[in-house]
């Protein structure tokens, strides 16, 4: 059965360029824009406005049950799409069809109000979720368990930590009873044990045949959670499917990658009158079926150099940073003597070693192991998504690498 | 499964079940009320007795200035200071509701902006806290007049009727108001302008008795336009008794101006409310 039927939705601004500065019009000036146009003037200095479609024609039908997730980049739609569907907008043009109550969550603890007691907040922020008083007093007790919070309860939540503020916030919609659940990222914050906590609450509810739209960047959660997936673009719905055909999809569009260089003459390459690159490549050795770099994926770095020295000493060496730029590694090959020509080198990276995350390389070639002759500061770039098997946890993995290294664990011994 | 209910969101159209669904947040209007009452006197030394203490210096002050020093004539048998009081207490129950009517879209912008419901709540929860503000000040009312020994007539039982037009007053206005606030920051500099003004337009230290002495001057029947003037002599009238003046052929038009106002203001209000989360 569809419980949400969306036909044709378009949501559009109208963006003042004249007025960009300000954050919001005042009267003076709506009535001397009247005023000009009243009098025929204004024509020159005319308000440039620029519509701004933050949906367009965006069609799709969701099923009772289904765990949709949706992806895209910043700006693509998905907030806007979401307002819409809590009715908290008005589309500009379309109409959407929904079947059931819906609960919205677009926020941690929307309405907390910092002098109230948290205890007051729960009642507070359960109203405006739409709980009746009734309802917030059965979850009262199970609410401030899930919380965490049972010493605070009187205590104003502006004295709370940002993490009990959260937990608070996330335990109160978690007792929500909606038929459609509507979430925007509220992942994104609290600690790696609470992260569980909802993710296995968002589980329970779609397990109970409840349909959930979530939206989040964090993909492998949406991986974890939802059977289906939107892909937004641009305010258009790009792709929608399987998710990890529409996370595939959205991951090759998405990685900011510099993968490959070639100059077919030792003239356009980059270099000097002792050596010029002729290739650097990037090979990854892709799981099956996908075409992005996971950290499961190893890859392989090719590079070619035209040597134009007689008979000298080489070696390459090549630094991995990562985007935020801390060196990662600085490897390098044996020096060798060369005889003028084409030099090939290759290096492999291996699978289940780089953490997730934005990565460049440089190399460099060196002669008598001392010398710099030339250097190639940002030659490739590439990213390394996130992939995980067997966890129910999906915050940031801490650190640049993340090996799979022999950790054994046994019981040692059985208390009786 | 079974169905709670169904939506339909469209361009241009309201919600369906608007009013019905307005009726389903009662709890949340109740609530919201009660968070603006607890919120506000908290980390305040002598907490609630603000709400006593403003009206009560207010009165001092105006006292001393029309009674003592431009030595205005209040009506006959009532002791001036008391029916400063009871103008003050029937202005500031308008006053205080149509400032926060305008301001309450604004200053609930985070709910505007995260959650949907029929936002009317938001003014209509700044009405219930206008009036209970108005109980506590009707409260110091009663000591004074018991001081003075000044008990009310029959009159008292249509007090109701005058509390009811002023709320009613103060929505229609303030609605207006709430919805040009979340575009024009302007309204926020106006609103205690005219609350300034209106103070002293009103007959709240004076006898409507003065005005009415001047009904043959063109500004006679401009006056009158202002509904809370038959108003707030009506209230005067319900406490103080028959000394107090009150003509009532003036509270027909004021319900006039008022039922209009009204009905232009929720029409505009039902009108814009989709779209504040676009400008606010």
């Amino acid at each position: 059965m569809q419980v949400i039927v969306a036909e044709d939705i378009s949501k559009k601004y109208i963006i003042d360029h004249q007025k960009a500065m300000r954050k919001s019009s005042t009267l003076r000036d709506t009535f001397s824009e009247k005023f000009k146009h009243f009098f025929g003037k204004g024509e020159q200095d005319e308000i440039e406005k620029e519509e701004f479609w933050a949906l367009r024609d965006v069609n799709f039908t969701v099923e009772q049950g289904d765990r949709v997730g949706i992806v895209g980049h910043n700006g693509a739609g998905k907030s806007t799409l979401l307002k819409i569907l809590s009715k908290i907008t008005e589309p500009s043009a379309g109409k959407v069809t929904i079947k059931g109550r819906v609960a919205s969550l677009l926020e941690v603890g929307t309405g907390f109000h910092p002098e109230l007691t948290g205890r007051e907040n729960i009642y507070l922020n359960g109203a405006i979720l739409g709980m009746k008083k009734h309802e917030i007093k059965a979850a009262f007790d199970s609410i401030i368990d899930f919380a965490g919070v049972e010493k605070f309860l009187d205590t104003p939540v502006k004295r709370y930590s940002s993490g009990m503020y959260v937990r608070l916030g996330f335990a109160i919609s978690a007792h929500l009873s909606p038929e459609i659940l509507i979430i925007d990222e509220v992942l994104a914050v609290g600690d790696a044990d609470f992260q569980k906590k909802c993710l296995g609450k968002m589980r329970d509810v779609s397990e109970s045949g409840r349909t959930i739209l979530f939206v989040s960047h964090n993909l492998a959660a949406v991986q974890s959670l939802c059977n289906r997936a939107f892909y937004f673009e641009h305010g258009q719905l790009k792709m929608q499917g399987d998710t990890t055909h529409v996370v595939n999809n959205y991951l090759s569009h998405v990685a900011k990658t510099n993968l490959e260089h070639y100059w077919e003459t030792p003239e356009q390459g980059p270099g000097n009158d002792q050596v010029r690159f002729r290739t650097v490549r990037i090979d990854p050795d892709f799981q099956e079926g996908k075409n992005y770099i996971d950290v499961r994926t190893s890859v392989k770095v090719h590079i070619e150099f035209w040597n134009m020295l007689e008979r000298a000493d080489l070696n390459l060496s090549l630094h991995l940073y990562a985007f935020t730029g801390e060196c990662i590694f600085n490897v390098g090959t044996t020096s060798q003597s060369f005889e003028k020509g084409l030099v090939t080198a290759t290096l492999e990276i291996p699978g289940n070693f780089l953490n997730d995350g934005s990565y460049v390389i440089s190399i460099m070639v060196v002669k008598d192991t001392s010398t710099v002759l030339f250097q190639l500061p940002e030659a490739l770039s590439f990213e390394v998504e996130d992939h995980r098997e067997g966890v129910t946890w999906y915050g940031k993995w801490p650190g640049y690498v993340r090996p799979q290294l022999n950790f054994q664990i046994n019981q040692s011994e059985v208390l009786v | 499964m079974k169905y709670s209910e169904e939506v339909v969101i469209e361009a241009g159209h309201g919600a369906k079940n608007y009013w019905k669904d307005l009726w389903k947040n009662r709890e949340l209007l109740w609530i919201l009320s009660k968070r603006d009452l607890s919120v506000r006197y908290k980390q305040t030394a002598i907490g609630a007795a603000w709400a006593v203490l403003r009206p009560f210096a207010t009165t001092v002050v105006m006292v001393f200035v029309f009674s003592k020093i431009a030595r205005l004539k209040g009506d006959v048998g009532i002791p001036y200071p008391l029916m400063v009081l009871a103008g003050i207490t029937i202005w500031n129950l308008f006053a205080n509701t149509f400032t926060q009517i305008s301001h309450s879209i604004l200053i609930n912008s985070n709910l505007v902006t995260k959650t949907y419901f029929p936002r009317l709540i938001m003014p209509l929860s700044s009405v219930i806290v206008g009036f209970i503000d108005f109980l506590i000040s009707l409260f110091l009312y009663a000591v004074i007049a018991i001081w003075y020994q000044h008990p009310p007539n029959w009159q008292i039982i249509l007090l109701p009727v005058f509390v009811l037009l002023s709320l009613l007053a103060a929505l229609s206005f303030g609605l207006i108001f709430a919805v040009m606030n979340v575009r024009f920051r302007d309204i926020g500099q106006l609103i205690p302008f005219l609350v300034q003004i209106g103070f002293y337009v009103c007959p709240i230290a004076y006898s409507g008795k003065l005005v009415e002495a001047n009904h043959d001057v063109w500004w006679y029947d401009i006056y009158y336009l202002n509904p809370l003037v038959s108003i707030i002599d009506g209230f005067k009238w319900c406490l103080l008794g028959d000394g107090a003046f009150f003509n009532i052929e003036h509270l027909y038009s004021a319900m006039g101006i008022i039922a209009l106002t009204l009905g232009i203001s929720i029409y505009y209000f039902r009108k814009e409310e989709n779209s504040f989360v676009d400008y606010i």
